[in-house]
């Protein structure tokens, strides 16, 4: 279990700053030392995009700088970072939970809550939503993780279910039940409220998606990251050095949490309010399905099956209703129409035959430390 | 007094249905260590199949009597097929790697009800069925819709089938053997794997039935109605012991009664909310319940 | 030995999660009569016989009469004719005695030989539709022993069947395993070294997951140092003595043992 040699393939930072250290290696071949530059160039061109009029005809409806299209940039973003901290858990300690979906949640209602009805400003309300999310992360993570194995799984679903239950009821009325609850608007900064600001929005999810690397990328090559990866590989081993897995699961687990309760704080600001379906478990699911997409345990993987999913979530739909489409027979047509359901079979699919996800295509087989 | 009759009536319907469910789910669960999330979409897929037989699209098949019983079977047998084909094509190749099982199935859960809205669309769909189903009868002074007895009597005869099934066939034995020791089963010269597209095919015959007549009870069908059971059919698996047919169906009683009780005399939604904690409860309690086996 | 080995195994490896179990364990089962597998605790002898059997995923040879079998799976390797009681004796608990023996039944492949067992262990019979977990131990041995028992099996694999009985059951199970093994060879994994030099002809000894001695059963047993240096026990072994379990990791004794492991 000792700390990886980086991949030759991969970049040894994930911010620019990071990048410019002299971490390259010496010897290695020039094309090799630009290839660990990708990322640096990727966050320029993410960075500059709002000021784009390229158009991506297909990709994205309008060019890139428009609103419309720098709305789902940014929620692409948002769910790849989602993806990316869920995987935390998932590929770099091996807990399978079906209850993340809850402290994203956490995070936006009270948010809203806490602005709406306590009638503090915006940061303060993000602020305090926070850590109601990592709060509650803590109190359910710290009785889950009691069992492990498919009944931790089961435990968090349960948990999850039964936030989904009660946003759904709307007891006294503080959740809104279906409707959700919109963020009052005389709340918001002006520089976050209306159409026209989008750009900051956009700038918001990519801060929120460069935290989230960053944080994973720091706790997995910590000490403490270290000890996640040998409880992801051999639970009893870990017990037997004398480590008591608890604790460190516990970690792991608030660590993911308050990472998705600020992804939901971006993600409210993003949608203008806060909605149930992202209490529900299939919320969790379609985390899970971007992740293992991307590619599990992975350092890109799962921000590329994030943003793949949400994009084809978002304009398969509009595809399937173009006459391009229309025109297909229906063999063709049906499963188009469904994203979800393309989604669901690649997931599948995935599973059964490309362990490792998409990250795994192009590149030799990995060697393991 | 009538209104506790028709809850109790109405709470033994859903009982019935989370049983045909959690059947399936539990033995499966108990033989392969799989917890099966696409068995939801197993009860959808006898659901739609059933209505789409029953709406007139299977010769000989119809909304009234014999009609309807060959819907029904329609129903079951597609059921039964997708859960046999889900087993070959995706359990068996990810023999010995549980999470990429279970993965695989929370993949079919997702993709199944999303292909169904594609077809027929996301709304519920009006569930044809005989006249005579869809009426009350009078007990004690309450008017019981009839639909509830026709699920308490599929599922009171799945429970003695299976019963039998487990106890006097050699198959029963294999899969009660399996469910204790999967490894000593194999080491006494008997093709496990056998019995696992077994269980699954039973699984996916109850959970398909339960979608077909679930349609009686609800009145329509709709692509997400199998995913939504399936986590009351959780709790009915976890508390009724993994692999034990006669706990599942008390567990389910149990868990319909408290459900319609809790949901009726408080607020609206506790009820589902208990049931759930519940599950959390018994997890932490006694998480052999879905663990560990005896030996 | 004479005559060509009924079960063959060369170079067998065992990998579980990383870790070597097995390096290369060679082991011939005479035609006749019992062959011994011996070793200390954590030597791995349950190993090897649960990776014949393909219960362990392994590698290396496996030979039954002459058959390669070591890419076979567990169910058809048995179907060639086995019969295994498992250390644990697996017995299933909540089938009746009648379940247990009636799932060793092998359908298509002869009468089951209920006389026999019967003949044996008559309590079995008695207490046939007793759920098997409310047994004692030695009963539990007996619907162990007596499910390789009831099929013409070629090979009767039996691992530690003695082990926390009691003197007289002991002595019983003994009986019927001599008596076993007039027709049928039989591969037993044994500590009570006062049965081994009763029953055994051959024996096999391992140590750290490799073969380390091979020979008559007789000739180590007589010699008091060999027996002490490869199963670190003295020359009288009280008949249920329970060794402590090995301490994992490489035995300090182990480079000695290997210099003996091409005998």
């Amino acid at each position: 279990m000792t700390p990886a040699a980086t991949p030759a393939t991969t970049p040894a930072a994930s911010t620019r700053k990071a990048a410019a250290s002299p971490e390259a290696d010496a010897d290695a071949p020039p094309w090799r030392r630009l290839g660990r530059w990708w990322p640096a160039l990727v966050l320029v061109a993410l960075v500059t995009a709002p000021f784009s009029s390229l158009s991506l005809p297909g990709l994205l409806d309008g060019p890139i700088g428009s609103a419309g299209s720098l709305q789902l940039l940014a929620l692409c973003l948002v769910f790849g970072a989602l993806a990316t901290g869920y995987d935390l858990l998932l590929g770099h300690t091996g807990l399978l939970s079906f209850g993340h979906a809850l402290y994203f949640a956490a995070g936006s209602y009270s948010t809203e809550l806490i602005a709406a009805e306590a009638g503090l400003p915006f940061w303060p309300s993000a602020v305090l939503g926070v850590l109601c999310g990592v709060a509650l992360a803590w109190a359910l993570g710290s009785v889950a993780l009691r069992v492990s194995g498919i009944a931790f799984s089961m435990v968090t679903l349960a948990f999850a279910q039964a936030g989904s239950i009660l946003v759904e009821r709307d007891p006294g009325g503080v959740t809104g039940g279906e409707e959700g609850r919109a963020v009052p608007a005389d709340k918001l900064p002006a520089s976050l409220a209306g159409i026209d600001h989008t750009a900051n929005l956009y700038w918001i999810a990519l801060a929120y998606l460069v935290l989230t690397l960053a944080v994973v990328r720091w706790a997995v090559r910590s000490p403490t990251g270290r000890v996640w990866e040998g409880i992801r590989d051999n639970e009893t081993r870990v017990e037997v050095l004398g480590l008591r897995p608890y604790g460190f699961k516990l970690v792991a687990f608030v660590v993911a949490g308050a990472l998705a309760a600020v992804g939901g704080v971006v993600h409210l600001l993003l949608t203008g309010g806060a909605t149930p379906q992202t209490t529900t478990s299939d919320f969790t699911l379609s985390l899970l399905v971007m992740v293992v997409l991307g590619g599990s345990g992975s350092r890109w993987g799962p921000l590329l099956g994030g943003v793949l999913y949400t994009w084809a979530d978002h304009r398969l739909g509009d595809l399937a209703g173009s006459d391009a489409v229309s025109g297909l027979p229906s063999v063709l047509r049906v499963p188009l129409s469904q994203p979800l359901f393309l989604l669901g079979t690649l997931f599948v699919v995935t599973v059964v035959a490309l362990p490792g996800g998409l990250t795994r295509l192009g590149r030799r087989p990995r060697v393991r430390a | 007094m009538a209104t506790v009759v028709l809850l109790a009536a109405t709470g033994l319907g859903l009982g019935a249905l989370y049983f045909l469910v959690a059947a399936g789910l539990s033995l499966i669960f108990g033989l392969m260590d799989v917890l099966n999330f696409a068995h939801g979409a197993l009860l959808s897929i006898g659901a739609y199949a059933t209505w789409w037989a029953a709406s007139g699209h299977l010769p000989g098949a119809g909304s009234g009597g014999a009609g309807f019983v060959l819907a029904v079977c329609f129903g079951t047998a597609v059921g039964t097929l997708a859960a046999v084909v889900l087993e070959l094509a995706l359990i068996r190749p990810l023999y010995g790697r549980p999470r990429e099982q279970v993965l695989a199935t929370v993949g079919v859960g997702l993709a199944v009800p999303a292909l169904l809205s594609a077809i027929w669309g996301p709304d519920a769909r009006p569930f044809p069925g005989p006249a005579a189903l869809s009426g009350t009868f009078g007990l004690l002074g309450a008017r019981i819709p009839v639909n509830r007895l026709v699920l308490l009597g599929a599922a009171a005869v799945v429970l003695l089938a299976l019963r039998l099934f487990l106890g006097r066939t050699r198959h029963g034995l294999v899969v009660r053997a399996g469910v204790e020791d999967r490894a000593m089963v194999t080491a006494l010269g008997i093709d496990v794997r056998r019995a696992f597209t077994l269980v699954f095919a039973i699984g996916g015959a109850a959970a398909a039935l339960g979608g077909a007549l679930g349609g009686l009870y609800y009145g329509s069908v709709d692509p997400g109605q199998g995913t939504s059971l399936l986590i009351f059919a959780f709790v009915v698996v976890v508390m009724g012991g993994m692999g034990s047919v006669a706990g599942a169906a008390l567990a389910a009683v149990g868990v319909g009664l408290v459900q319609q009780f809790a949901n009726y005399y408080t607020t609206s939604g506790l009820g589902d909310l208990a049931v759930v904690v519940l599950l959390a409860a018994l997890l932490l309690l006694r998480p052999r319940g879905i663990t560990g086996r005896l030996a | 030995m004479s005559g060509e080995p009924l079960l063959a195994v060369r170079d067998l490896a065992v990998v579980i999660g990383g870790r070597h179990i097995l390096h290369g364990v060679d082991l011939d089962v005479a035609p006749s009569g019992v062959t011994a597998l011996l070793g200390r605790n954590g030597a791995g002898k349950t190993t090897t016989v649960r990776a014949v059997l393909g219960l362990v995923p392994r590698t290396g040879s496996v030979r039954l009469a002459g058959e390669e079998t070591v890419r076979l799976p567990t169910h058809l390797l048995v179907r060639r004719g086995i019969g295994y009681a498992p250390e644990d004796r697996g017995v299933f608990a909540g089938l009746t005695v009648a379940e247990n023996l009636r799932l060793a039944e092998r359908p298509g492949a002869g009468e089951p030989a209920y006389d026999l067992v019967h003949e044996l262990f008559p309590e079995l019979k008695a207490r046939a539709r007793q759920p098997a977990g409310t047994l004692s131990g030695g009963q539990q041995q007996m619907v162990a022993i007596g499910r390789t028992l009831l099929n013409g099996n070629r090979l009767i694999i039996a691992d530690e069947p003695t082990k926390g009985l009691a003197p007289r059951v002991v002595t019983e199970v003994a009986r019927v395993l001599e008596r076993a093994a007039r027709a049928v060879p039989v591969l037993l994994v044994e500590q009570n070294l006062a049965l081994v030099r009763r029953l055994a002809g051959h024996c096999a000894v391992l140590a750290d997951g490799r073969t380390v001695h091979r020979g008559p059963a007789a000739d180590l047993l007589a010699d008091p140092d060999a027996t002490r240096r490869l199963l670190g026990v003295g020359r009288r072994t009280a008949v249920t003595e329970e060794h402590p379990m090995a301490p994992p990791g490489p035995d300090p004794s182990s480079a000695a043992q290997a210099g003996k492991a091409g005998a």
